[in-house]
């Protein structure tokens, strides 16, 4: 896989995607970033991996399981207590539909 | 009463025991020199003045009458990654420099059953993305050493404060190095434990398949101690080892003789300084004449680490932090004219450049048409690394080699250059994609500055690293050596 060089159109794309806002004068600056990061992680695909299986959890373990039993009280006002703002047990937000 | 600092927790225990002193005289010495010196070094965030004192006189009051637990009034910070009920838990970053956790983690609730006193919450790389504490919303930590060189990251707070004696004890995280190459670069002793064997639940997420927590303290002894009280099962942790944790102060003592450690090719090589290499084949050495057998190894995709972690990390914070949003808790941007509004100045606001950058190259690596490319092919390039690790505990026991390339290097150096700053770890991210336990340890200095030896073990042998690295303690004093307060 050839390195990607990273434009200002891909940029403002995963920017998108990852739903920040990057000013004009530091598209650049995260484009020459991310084109050096993934100059370094190329080194990958120098190495065949054909039918290597992906390793996901370290010690190849799946994941524990609790019972499906409720285990906590409601505790929505303790946690409501840090929220930027609410109203009623609700947390707002701008009008989302008109 | 003006050296209480200079002693090691394990002595601490014992002169507690005897009434040499008391919780409350001890929390009150670290408090003063937390006051004294560390404006010089910010390896602080959050200072629990008030709290301490009162906790440290209940820990007196419950020693009285007879209480076994088995840190009673022993002071230590937490990595201000790990939640604190009541108290900012901020990652270091600005989204959470208003969030007073409503919760414990697991690991602090079994540091309070054993008594600890909490001093305070130790300054961090935001979210720990860092290997400088130069990405801290609340400025950049100072090496107690040299205080225009950096403590490491990303718990450089933690490595500092004990560094410079202003706790006794501490906690951090690891996810690349993130315990290790600061306790390399502050001259003290830092386990990372095995994936699984301490509790995350109530550890802010970085990587989710790389983080784990770990005691940071002087000695290995001391750093048994905290890991007694750390590790074990937690339901509440999905990725937790369900295995009985062994007594590791009852097995630190046990001979290295006839142990197998293998030196590791690949970390010798041509990118390490000079007498960073001196020193680990002089502690080689050092073990060698405790009947220790030395051979070497190879673990041949040590330099598929760094790119193999640069996809699998940012890919994992990109899904982790996609939860800061402005709207249930942390930081929300003045005024939002809609929701996409909201989401998007909050977190472009609330987040630092590294975390930013970092964000953008996973959620790339995981976007359609490059997921397969870059997402899984990373992840078969660490079953590689970690077969690599397989193979070669088949031959040895126990690998040795250097913690860091370098030591400490200065405030501002690496900066500008993300990849040189990554390639830091590059002795520590192997450790992480294996989910091995790997302690790092003083080993030496150089031109002041202190040089740390990293051994790595077997899945959950935290006991035997700790063992051999008490041996090796028993054998030398660099542990013993501390800055000066006026550097």
């Amino acid at each position: 896989m050839p390195a990607i060089t990273v434009n200002q159109d891909l940029v403002r794309t995963i920017a998108e995607l990852s739903q920040l806002n990057i000013d004009a004068k530091d598209i650049d600056g995260y484009a020459a970033d991310m084109t050096k990061v993934l100059a370094l992680v190329e080194e990958m695909h120098t190495v065949d991996t054909v039918a290597v299986v992906p390793m996901s959890n370290p010690t190849d373990a799946s994941q524990q399981l609790r019972q499906d039993e409720v285990t906590e009280a409601d505790q929505r006002d303790r946690y409501q207590a840090i929220a930027p703002e609410t109203d009623g047990g609700f947390y707002l937000v701008p009008r989302v539909v008109d | 009463m003006s050296e209480l600092h200079t002693k090691t927790l394990s002595q601490m225990l014992q002169d507690l025991d005897n009434k040499v002193y008391s919780s409350v005289e001890l929390t009150q010495h670290y408090l003063d020199r937390i006051e004294r010196l560390d404006p010089s070094i910010n390896s602080y965030i959050t200072v629990l003045r008030d709290a301490a004192l009162s906790r440290a006189a209940s820990m007196d009051t419950a020693r009285s009458k007879g209480s076994h637990s088995p840190l009673a009034g022993i002071p230590i910070a937490h990595k201000d990654i790990i939640c604190t009920e009541g108290v900012r838990t901020s990652a270091g970053s600005r989204m959470l420099d208003n969030f007073i956790a409503p919760y414990n983690a697991t690991l602090v609730e079994q540091l309070n059953k054993a008594g600890v006193v909490t001093l305070g919450k130790t300054n961090m790389d935001e979210f720990a993305m860092g290997s400088s504490n130069e990405n801290s919303y609340y400025g950049p930590v100072h090496n107690p050493w040299q205080r225009d060189r950096v403590p490491g990251g990303s718990s450089g707070g933690s490595a500092a404060s004990m560094a410079a004696r202003l706790c006794a004890g501490a906690t951090g995280t690891d996810t690349g190095g993130s315990i290790r190459q600061p306790a390399a670069f502050c001259g003290i002793t830092g386990l990372k434990p095995t994936y699984g064997r301490v509790s995350r639940w109530g550890v802010i997420a970085y990587a989710s398949s790389l983080d784990q927590a770990g005691p940071m303290a002087q000695t290995a002894e001391d750093t048994a101690h905290l890991l007694q009280a750390m590790a074990g099962f937690d339901p509440r942790d999905s990725t937790s080892i369900n295995q009985p944790v062994p007594n590791y102060l009852a097995q630190i003592n046990a001979p290295v003789a006839g142990l197998r450690i293998g030196l590791c090719q690949e970390y010798f090589d041509a990118g390490l300084d000079d007498n960073i290499r001196a020193a680990v084949m002089t502690a080689a050495k050092t073990l060698e004449s405790m009947g220790a057998i030395l051979s070497e190894v190879s673990l041949p995709n040590t330099q598929q680490a760094i790119p193999a972690y640069y996809v699998i990390a940012p890919a994992e914070c990109s899904s982790n932090l996609s939860r800061y949003d402005g709207v249930r808790f942390g930081y929300r941007c003045a005024n939002p004219e809609s929701i996409e509004d909201l989401y998007k100045r909050s977190r472009s606001e609330g987040f630092g450049r590294e975390v930013k950058s970092r964000i953008m190259v996973g959620t790339f690596a995981l976007s359609a048409g490059y997921y397969e490319a870059y997402y899984r092919k990373a992840q078969q390039i660490r079953r590689l690394i970690s077969a690599d690790f397989t193979r070669a505990f088949e031959q040895v026991d126990y690998i040795l080699g250097p913690t860091t390339p370098s030591t400490a290097f200065k405030l501002g150096e690496k900066l500008d250059d993300q990849v040189a700053m990554y390639l830091q770890d590059i002795y520590t991210i192997s450790v992480n994609l294996a989910g091995l336990p790997a302690i790092s340890l003083p080993a030496g200095q150089s031109q002041g500055l202190p040089i740390g030896l990293q051994l790595i073990g077997r899945h959950l042998d935290e006991g035997g690293l700790l063992k051999v690295a008490h041996n090796f303690q028993q054998a030398s004093d660099w542990h013993l050596r501390r800055p000066d307060d006026n550097q």
